[in-house]
């Protein structure tokens, strides 16, 4: 066979297949400046925790979401279990920080292995409400076990000790802040190593055409429940930082309301690269608190109105999956068939 | 010649359809076997057994002496049956060279790597070269697979068939679409295929059926109708009346 005339040497086909892998200049500047906020804004430490706690959240759904087109409206559940977890735990007596994220993930975990069979029998649609049923029954059931949980008067009595036995929490929020962030960067990077690994692509490969995937030999349920017990286990810890670092829990943290918000963040962001879920949390949080600021009693009004028109600008940033649901719940039927599945991310 | 694939009394029905009638079939290590028939034959059905896509009702399949009746479409895969499909079936979003890697990845169990990045495996990039190469994609390694002509497609779907290392490859209208100009290049592709391959091509072009195979078996209403050397079954007046009345292709 002649020699074709672009051939790739083995060394670019190797450095071409790694790229994903490689740290980029956006990337540093966004941790640089998460970095900065916490000296740049030292009235704002609270609202700097909420932000990366949520983003670590959306993060999680696109885990699922981004990488696996597994659509969910009740990733609250595995929140709320995490932010239960690390509350009973340390309104018990184990009030360290470290051992609370590793109980809520471990069972966030359990929950997202035993749901996952649920979740992956099925269509999208099927999946969607799976998911919110699995969050509505975790809500009743907190509801009910009110002599655990407290109910709807909320947890009371989460007693922290400081992380690593140094950093006590205070009540600007400025530890919990830093504690938060730093979680979320390690998980962040845990993360992108995951995705950019062959596991990675194998759960993108899935997305874009599961058919395919399983007649190139991938196990696609296994990957599939792999990647959202990956997915429960982020969000168990996301829970678990906020109760830790406000040191309550109230039935909120399984509400539905919880599961929208964060599907929201991450069409805000964008999803298949991961930073969409942190970018958005920046916008969504900054924005409610922007609005409730000038505006307290319509706020919500507004976020409202600029959601639409944001989700409306920015729909070629959702993948497949993200846009097939928003036609199904209007309406508007299937999506071309046999059409080549869009880009997602990059 | 020993059978790398065989069938026996294969039987699907969907209801009251009987969509494949009993099938008991042989495919020799190295052959060149074409399966053809007229449309709503079963042809698809049959295919979609074999791959495990579809579970038969009654009968056994077997590949190099083990049966595999039971197991699911991936783990025939990962036992060396691989196919190509009629109508595309590639990653959009992903291009040919990520395709080929984790095909690659995959048969080698690199799939469950979850913290090297990918290509880091040894041998990898090699071999993706020489996959490229083989199927005429090494200028378009690195662009978006949505974006590639649709004869690069049809390519790219052999190419990743092949880099899954099949001893039995099928090969469901390969030419199926592909302009006139990119045709010569597929169809060379095709007959390059290496001979430790054994290949199963269900086809309705006949000028590529008669140029590639070395035996044909001919299915009508889900059941074998005949089957013999290309010789045999194109002189058979029996076959030409089957197609008779049939919109033959080309």
């Amino acid at each position: 066979m002649a020699s074709p005339p672009h051939a790739l040497s083995s060394a670019q086909v190797s450095a071409a297949l790694g790229r994903a892998a490689r740290w980029n200049i956006p990337e540093i500047l966004f941790w640089l400046v998460a970095v900065g906020a916490y000296f740049a804004l030292p009235t704002r430490h609270l609202i700097l925790n909420e932000i990366a706690i949520l983003g670590l959240f959306a993060v999680s759904l696109d885990l699922i979401l981004g990488y696996a087109g597994i659509v969910s409206l009740g990733h609250a559940a595995f929140f709320g279990l995490g932010a239960y977890t690390a509350g009973l735990l340390a309104k018990h007596g184990f009030g360290d920080p470290l051992l609370g994220l590793a109980a809520a993930a471990a069972m966030a975990a359990a929950l997202g292995l035993v749901t996952s069979f649920l979740v992956l029998r099925g269509a999208d649609l099927t999946k969607l409400m799976v998911t919110l049923g699995v969050a509505l029954v975790l809500g009743e059931v907190a509801n009910q076990m009110s002599w655990l949980t407290g109910g709807a008067d909320g947890l009371q009595g989460v007693n922290m000790k400081p992380v690593l036995g140094l950093f006590e929490f205070d009540i600007f929020g400025s530890v919990a802040y830093a504690y938060s962030l730093a979680v979320t960067f390690v998980l962040v990077v845990v993360a992108r190593r995951i995705v950019s690994s062959p596991f990675g692509l194998s759960l993108r490969s899935i997305r874009d055409n599961p058919l395919r995937a399983r007649a190139i030999g991938i196990p696609v349920n296994r990957r599939l429940v792999a990647v959202y017990t990956l997915s429960a286990a982020y969000a168990g810890i996301a829970g678990a930082l906020l109760a830790q670092t406000t040191q309550f829990v109230s039935l909120e943290v399984l509400a539905f309301h919880r599961s929208a918000d964060v599907l929201l963040v991450l069409t805000i962001g964008g999803v298949g690269y991961l930073y969409g879920g942190l970018i958005g949390a920046v916008v969504f949080k900054v924005l409610q608190d922007f609005l409730s600021a000038i505006t307290p009693q319509y706020w919500q009004f507004w976020i409202g109105v600029i959601l639409v028109v944001m989700v409306l600008a920015g729909r070629e940033r959702m993948t497949e999956k993200a846009r097939d649901l928003v036609r199904r719940v209007t309406g508007r039927g299937r999506p071309t068939s046999g059409a080549a599945p869009a880009a997602g991310g990059h | 010649m020993a059978a790398v694939l065989e069938t026996t009394s294969l039987v699907r029905r969907f209801g009251g359809l009987v969509a494949t009638d009993n099938v008991t079939f042989s495919l020799e290590k190295g052959a060149r076997h074409a399966l053809i028939g007229p449309n709503g034959a079963g042809k698809t059905t049959f295919i979609n057994l074999l791959t495990g896509v579809l579970q038969p009702t009654s009968g056994r399949i077997v590949l190099e002496g083990q049966d595999i009746t039971g197991l699911k479409p991936e783990d025939r895969v990962r036992r060396g049956l691989a196919r190509t499909f009629q109508i595309n079936q590639l990653f959009g979003g992903m291009t040919p060279m990520e395709t080929l890697a984790l095909a690659v990845s995959e048969r080698n169990g690199g799939g469950r790597d979850w913290w090297r990045p990918l290509g880091r495996a040894s041998g990898m990039a090699e071999e993706i070269g020489e996959l490229a190469t083989r199927f005429r994609l090494t200028d378009v390694l690195e662009e978006k697979t949505v974006n590639l002509a649709y004869g690069k497609q049809r390519l790219l779907e052999l190419a990743v068939a092949f880099a899954c290392k099949p001893r039995v490859l099928l090969l469901d209208e390969p030419a199926a679409g592909v302009p006139e100009a990119e045709r010569q290049e597929l169809l060379d592709t095709v007959a390059s295929l290496p001979r430790d391959v054994s290949v199963l091509l269900i086809e309705h072009d006949m000028d590529l059926v008669f140029s590639f195979a070395d035996r044909i078996s001919v299915l009508v209403n889900g059941a074998l109708f005949t089957e013999g050397t290309v010789q045999e079954v194109s002189t058979d007046p029996k076959v030409r009346a089957v197609y008779l009345g049939e919109s033959v292709d080309d």
